[in-house]
């Protein structure tokens, strides 16, 4: 049957029909797989559920309990932190890097290798690594090289204070290489032109830096700026790997919004409020992606 | 077009083959638990066992990891799936009860006062309105895991008995650089490992109090018996300098390298320790005070899932009456280190003087299971109460009215008080 109807269509409609069975496959996949769940999440906020047994409509209760609760200011402002302190930095590195990996022709590719093979490790991998650099003597490779140069050891992981820089390094780290792919990518798509016609005029390497080079750069840097504020906004796999217990520790002092997701979500079953905060996370990320749009947007 | 034809027709014959597979083998049953190595073993032996015996029966042994089983679990059964025989830490009865996911051992089976003679007393957990709703083939409790070498090496002849001695020891234990940077610790507390249950059954109990009332829905420790206990423990690290917090990573990392004299641990350790050459330690029971002694113990029981029905229910229960025989139970504690959970094969002479378990088993007769709720966030009560004495040098009483208050919400919550 289902040959005879295939073979009475035209040729047309035949290459539409194939043409959509390769759609639908992402199409059904982002309906169920990741668009359902989001508007599923906005639903359950306003339950209680505890993942087993049945929901329960509570109203805004969720919300008030998480704003009700300092803990979670704590983790909004960790998660704000990693963001704002971890992209300047990163986005200063990789810029520096690109700005002078693209001057050398030596070398050029290993050292570029080198940078992006980070990139490319896994986050568990490289986390539970660096937990180890981080360790006290006699195991930590960090507070070893601190004492050969006589200065004492650093509590890093186990410090309220240093943690969260201590988990942010690795996550910049592990960002440079794309950052700094992006970075050369766009200086050179810069036309030559711009250049030559700079000497000629006698401008200096700084003049050409400041003149040329950062102007053009500009929607290189909003996007590496939006993608990797989402990114620090999003950490999660460093503090669960980096942390004791997983816990966004010592004293909640590392964790971030995701972390606090997950563990209202599938520690403690409060499906509910894990919802809600992820709601809050959504809200925060659209914030941020509307802002690039506004910056993005073509001059009228 | 043949590609098309080909596509189409495979896509049909995968179909009814797997229809054909969910016709045959009417009588199989499925049991599930996490992946963890000598477990996997014991159940797999113990599938084979069973099987001999009762050829009309199969047992389909599922296992993944632990970080995904409550999960998996609940979702599979609520859907209607997943496991007719099911294991479940004993602080996840409520929840599954609750859920609707385990239905109560049928009385016929298991009577109640054969249960109730036959087992040790903490298993009395799984009774709940009138019924017993899962049964634990293997128990835990903790004991002292010292290492004879650094022992011998500090001018120790035994392990420590009272919690006083166990300060002097760990003093002695120590060893620091010049920068007073730590090369080996006496003890040092590891609050990601099993000290919270240390401080909670054992310590708050010695120094007179209860973790929880009696109900376990109120928190009972933001008092000067819990305040006593933190600060036995926080004075390790803060005044004894005996040791740091995670030390090495773990405290088990430290004692398996040989660099901590004492850990606190459960027998399931024992393998990993005896396995790590060059290590020489030795177990002893969890030292007293005021003469007494206080021990924790937990366990994982078998449960029969909601979804077993007819003669898959029968088929569980008799699957169930193995798992805990006291055959299974000597051949869990030989292949994963559990201590039996019936007297009957736990307190036999050969048991109870085994040089490694003995001190385990010896510790049951005065252990008590926590009734958690939750046990990871309960446990971060003591994370917590720990860094802010240690590292933010808040007193023990203020640290335990911040944590008890949250730990407090979260009983209300679950018991929707």
């Amino acid at each position: 049957m289902i040959r005879n109807f295939w073979e009475n269509l035209t040729l047309n409609q035949k290459l539409a029909i194939t043409a959509w069975i390769f759609l639908a496959v992402p199409i059904i996949f982002y309906t169920t797989i990741r668009f359902y769940p989001t508007f599923e999440a906005f639903y359950v906020s306003f339950m209680k559920w505890n993942l087993l047994g049945t929901q329960k409509y509570i109203g805004l209760k969720n919300y008030y309990r998480i704003f009700g609760d300092e803990d979670f200011w704590i983790v909004l402002w960790n998660t704000i932190k990693y963001a704002i302190i971890g992209v300047p930095i990163s986005l200063f590195i990789s810029f520096i890097v690109a700005y002078y990996l693209n001057e050398i022709k030596f070398g050029h590719q290993t050292i570029r290798a080198f940078y992006f093979i980070p990139f490319l490790t896994t986050a568990v991998a490289m986390a539970w690594v660096w937990r180890w650099f981080y360790q006290p003597m006699p195991i930590g490779y960090f507070n070893i090289m601190l004492s050969w140069v006589g200065i004492p050891q650093q509590a890093f992981l186990k410090s309220v204070e240093q943690a969260l820089y201590a988990i942010m390094a690795p996550a910049v780290w592990a960002g440079l290489g794309f950052q700094i792919v992006i970075f050369i990518a766009g200086i050179r798509a810069i036309p030559k032109s711009h250049f030559e016609a700079a000497e000629i005029d006698g401008a200096g390497r700084l003049q050409i830096l400041r003149e040329i080079i950062l102007p053009a750069l500009k929607p290189t840097t909003i996007f590496l700026v939006v993608i990797s504020t989402i990114g620090f906004l999003r950490i999660f796999d460093q503090v669960y790997n980096m942390t004791a217990d997983s816990a966004g520790g010592p004293l909640n002092s590392t964790k971030p919004l995701v972390l606090m997701i997950y563990e209202y979500a599938f520690d403690t079953y409060m499906l509910g409020r894990a919802s809600a905060l992820t709601v809050i996370l959504f809200l925060l990320l659209l914030i941020v992606s509307l802002i690039q749009l506004w910056l993005m947007r073509k001059p009228r | 077009m043949k590609t098309l034809k080909y596509f189409f027709s495979s896509i049909s014959a995968i179909t009814l083959l797997f229809m054909s597979v969910n016709v045959a083998n009417a009588l199989e049953i499925e049991y599930w638990q996490y992946t963890y190595k000598s477990r996997v073993a014991a159940i797999d032996k113990l599938i084979e066992n069973f099987q001999a015996n009762n050829p009309g029966i199969t047992i389909k042994h599922v296992n993944f990891p632990y970080a995904d089983y409550r999960k998996k679990v609940a979702i599979a059964i609520s859907s209607g799936d997943g496991p007719d025989l099911v294991q479940l830490y004993y602080g996840w009865l409520n929840d599954y009860r609750d859920g609707g996911l385990i239905q109560p051992l049928p009385k016929d089976a298991f009577p109640h006062s054969e249960i109730e003679s036959n087992f040790f007393k903490m298993v009395s957990s799984m009774k709940v309105d009138g019924e017993y709703w899962g049964l634990p083939t293997a128990v835990r409790s903790l004991a002292l895991f010292y290492n004879n070498d650094l022992f011998k090496e500090a001018g120790l002849s035994g392990p420590p008995e009272t919690l006083d001695e166990m300060v002097e020891y760990a003093k002695k234990l120590t060893k620091t650089d010049a920068n007073g940077d730590y090369l080996q610790i006496g003890f040092g507390v590891d609050t990601d490992g099993q000290d919270h249950h240390f401080w909670r059954e054992v310590l708050v109990r010695h120094f007179g109090g209860q973790p929880y009332s009696d109900d376990g829905q109120k928190v009972n420790y933001n008092n000067a018996a819990g305040a006593q206990a933190l600060k036995y423990l926080t004075d390790f690290e803060k005044t004894h300098k005996t040791g740091s917090n995670g030390f090495m990573n773990r405290g088990q990392d430290a004692f398996a390298a040989g660099k901590a004299g004492m850990v606190l641990d459960g027998s399931f350790r024992i393998s990993k320790f005896n396995k790590t050459e060059g290590l020489n330690f030795s177990i002893s029971e969890l030292p007293g005070h005021n003469g007494k002694r206080y021990n924790f113990s937990s366990f994982w029981a078998n449960a029969i899932s909601s979804k077993a029905k007819g003669e898959k229910k029968e088929a569980a229960a008799k699957f169930l009456k193995y798992l805990t025989s006291d055959e299974a139970m000597q051949v869990w504690l030989d292949t994963v280190g559990e201590l039996p959970a019936k007297p009957s094969v736990a307190l036999v002479d050969a048991n109870k003087q085994h040089p490694q378990y003995g001190p385990f088993i010896r510790g049951l007769d005065y252990a008590t299971a926590t009734t958690f709720i939750s046990e990871k966030p309960q446990r971060q009560s003591l994370i917590d109460s720990y860094d802010m004495v240690v590292l933010k040098d808040m007193s023990p009483e203020d640290a335990l009215a911040k944590v008890s208050k949250k730990e407090q919400e979260l009983l209300d919550d679950f018991f929707g008080n």
